[in-house]
């Protein structure tokens, strides 16, 4: 057909090589892109965080601090004050006297203005709250820029507007807040949960004790200054900084209403199990382990963005992340191969760089997981592909990995990896599909890539997560209501439905 | 990578020659800057081209098939292709009735891309889409994959003369039908974005789509083209700043 090229005798080579036509993604570029860092010399990270309760910065009663590091350097970048239970015990009091004495008691009108104001700050500062994301995180600072940042602020602008029209939320029944709320969030989005958890607390008119997660404190207290910045009175929002004794004292407290956890299945269940009988309130966020359904017919290119959007943002540290690839058997080879073309360009290295594509694993603990994961992936006879890109040598990384040949009945099939590794199974049917899909003590969100409307809604109905997407992944909205089902938890987050988290409705 | 081009009415063999000298020497005070990949011009022009590019390697294109449309019978589109080729054009642009392509006749779009491939012989073929009149990415994919399966040697996106031309999304697109024809025969086939390419910096955007869609291989001006003539002088722009640190004018620089 095409008239010989000199380019034809380099076809060869690589033919003589591989069995099947190769684009040559190896990894090592040919091409050097410059570094394009994002500058961190202007900030300036304060030695000792302390706490911030009743609208003050608090040394800790235990008299202890703890270092946060950046993962990606494995470099401290400042102490953080851990709080016991004396500590969280001033908190809880000192958010039940801002209830009391005044958020109860402000017009909803008045607390939108806050809500604004805090929505409005975020915004003006927020370079530098996603430089602090990202270094203490790991995250790409791409992402915390263009995805964490405006995403957290636009909760509050969200919530901002329903502060005065609640009225219109509960079908017109009556309601009132619930009180103080404990709020626990995890390391993976450290300012997004933050948000998240605060901003429908604060509308609905409690006031809260955050407990952020002890890898990735920072932004949260940079959250508490913007607090101060534009004086939210004191008290309505306290932050307890520590590690799982200071998150199990807040649980334990017996004048917080309310606890709404996000983090993994595990501690969710002992959460449950220590406030039975206490009639505190709960919601919890919980694991998942996605399946991200592929036909035979979806528009194959685009799915294979949607499947490295879905596994490797954040490098995987996502509790909706589709973690198992269910593909139909009929394009199985071939959604692979474009898959491991595609992934091999992919960048891993300086979160801070802007071209990054994979940032570092939040915590060697984590890193050690996925490596453990990978490692029982691997004896369990699964094959094994990762990208051949270069790793930084400091700070903890994982190159992006996929499993191939895995049974439904392997732990990776089933077991959160909450890192960069997917699994990829097949299936034949619809039927099969959401029988596979649903096979799993999770049940948090699912993706159904497919040319047909039809299709996707039928899928949609048989699946059992919180949230199914259609020809996209992991697309986020103040508006639209977030939570899982079986082990991924209860109760929603977003939205009208994630009001009434954090109200009592007569 | 850079295919000149002059496709005007008002083209005299005056203009011809000058696009030409600059195709052989873009930028007089450096000689290092290489010659173009080729000139692109109307079947006419084709031997003032071919005398004035005679032994430089610098190829010439010729558009034919009653371009820019397409909506003439087949024996004259044929005929076109016949005597562009006759009168010395090493590559043959021809232009797919986007008609027909949006009638649904699919057939008649393949029959005449493979008719045009007959009568080219050896000459090169690049099969224009006029992806600015197909109106979905649907179509430009299919439109796509009819001028690979026909023997197109080249896909191209545009014209020139309708909006919009080249975009990174629907080249993107034509890219992705090149590389599954690869996966599936091994066959490179070349791609050239056509109009609307200004700029070093946008053109730096498409050489990393390509270089991330279909690999090395593709970076090469056998298998890829831009089809522009503003963006040589852009380049030039360019690297004149890289080497004295300073931005010259653009009447710096000649504008054929």
């Amino acid at each position: 057909m095409a008239t010989p090229r000199k380019n034809e005798k380099k076809t060869d080579a690589v033919k003589a090589a591989s069995s099947e036509p190769d684009l040559g993604f190896t990894g090592e570029s040919s091409w050097q892109y410059e570094p394009s860092l994002e500058g961190t010399d202007h900030l300036r990270f304060e030695k000792k965080y302390e706490l911030f309760i009743g609208g003050r910065w608090v040394a800790p009663k235990s008299k202890k601090y703890f270092p946060t590091i950046n993962p990606a350097t494995e470099e401290p970048i400042a102490e953080v004050a851990e709080a016991n239970a004396e500590d969280v015990d001033a908190a809880v009091r000192s958010a039940r006297t801002a209830y009391d004495k005044i958020w109860s008691k402000l017009r909803p009108a008045e607390r939108a203005k806050y809500l604004y104001r805090i929505a409005r700050a975020m915004q003006e500062k927020a370079r530098d709250l996603a430089i602090v994301e990202t270094m203490d995180g790991g995250k790409p600072i791409k992402e915390s820029r263009d995805f964490d940042v405006p995403t957290a602020s636009a909760h509050f602008f969200y919530h901002a507007g329903w502060a005065d029209k609640l009225d219109l939320a509960f079908h017109g029944r009556p309601y009132r807040p619930l009180g103080v709320a404990g709020q626990i969030i995890p390391w993976n989005f450290p300012l997004l949960m933050a948000a998240w958890k605060i901003a429908p607390a604060l509308a609905c008119g409690n006031t809260v004790v955050l407990k952020p997660a002890e890898t990735t404190p920072l932004t949260a207290l940079l959250l508490a200054k913007i607090f101060e910045e534009i004086e939210l009175p004191p008290g309505v929002v306290n932050i307890v900084t520590g590690a799982g004794a200071t998150g199990a004292a807040l649980v334990a407290h017996s004048d917080v209403n309310k606890i709404a956890f996000t983090g993994s299945t595990d501690v969710g269940k002992r959460i449950q199990g220590a406030i039975a009988g206490s009639g505190k309130r709960l919601t919890l966020e919980l694991g998942g382990k996605a399946a991200n359904i592929v036909f035979a017919d979806a528009p194959l290119d685009q799915a294979v963005e949607g499947i490295v959007n879905g596994i490797f943002f954040n490098q995987g540290h996502v509790c909706c992340a589709g973690s198992r690839l269910l593909v139909e058997e009929s394009v199985h080879d071939l959604v692979v191969r474009k898959l491991r073309d595609r992934i091999a360009t992919m960048r891993v290295g300086n979160p801070l760089d802007k071209n990054t594509d994979l940032g570092a694993i939040n915590s060697k603990m984590q890193l050690e997981k996925i490596r453990g994961l990978v490692a029982a992936g691997e004896a369990e006879g699964a094959e094994r592909w990762s990208s051949p890109c270069a790793l930084p040598k400091k700070g903890f990384f994982f190159p992006p990995t996929f499993f191939t040949n895995v049974a439904q009945a392997s732990r990776i099939a089933h077991e959160e990896i909450f890192g960069p590794v997917l699994s990829i199974l097949t299936f034949r049917t619809p039927d099969e599909a959401v029988e596979k899909a649903n096979n799993t003590m999770y049940g948090l969100s699912a993706g159904v890539w497919t040319d047909k409307g039809s299709k996707s809604f039928w899928m949609a109905q048989r699946l059992q997560a919180g949230v199914v997407w259609a020809n996209t992944f992991n697309k986020f909205d103040p508006s639209s209501p977030f939570g899982g089902y079986k082990e991924s938890g209860f109760g929603r987050e977003g939205g009208r439905q994630g009001l009434s988290s954090y109200v009592e409705v007569g | 990578m850079m295919d000149l081009t002059t496709l005007e009415g008002k083209d005299t063999p005056g203009k011809v020659r000058a696009l030409c000298r600059k195709a052989l020497v873009p930028l007089a005070s450096d000689p290092s800057i290489g010659p173009t990949a080729a000139v692109c011009v109307y079947p006419n022009m084709v031997p003032i081209a071919k005398h004035e590019l005679r032994g430089s390697g610098v190829k010439v294109a010729s558009v034919a098939t009653a371009f820019p449309s397409g909506l003439s019978p087949l024996s004259i589109k044929l005929d076109d292709v016949r005597q562009a080729v006759e009168l010395g054009a090493d590559e043959i642009d021809m232009v797919i009735d986007r008609g027909a392509m949006l009638a649904g006749d699919y057939r008649k779009v393949f029959d005449e891309i493979a008719a045009v491939k007959e009568a080219c012989g050896q000459t090169h073929l690049k099969v224009i889409l006029e992806t600015g009149e197909l109106g979905s990415y649907d179509v430009v994919r299919r439109a796509s994959d009819l001028a690979i399966a026909a023997g197109g040697d080249f896909i191209k996106t545009s014209t020139g003369k309708i909006q919009p031309a080249a975009t990174p999304a629907v080249t993107l697109v034509m890219l992705e039908a090149i590389r599954d024809h690869y996966y599936a025969t091994g066959k490179r086939i070349g791609m050239k974005p056509a109009g609307g390419v200004r700029t070093a910096k946008q053109a730096l955007h498409y050489l990393v789509i390509v270089k991330e869609t279909l690999g090395d291989a593709w970076l090469d001006p056998d298998l890829f083209r831009f089809g522009a003539s503003a963006l040589l002088n852009d380049v030039l722009m360019q690297l004149e700043k890289e080497r004295t640190g300073f931005y010259q004018a653009s009447a710096d620089f000649s504008a054929d």
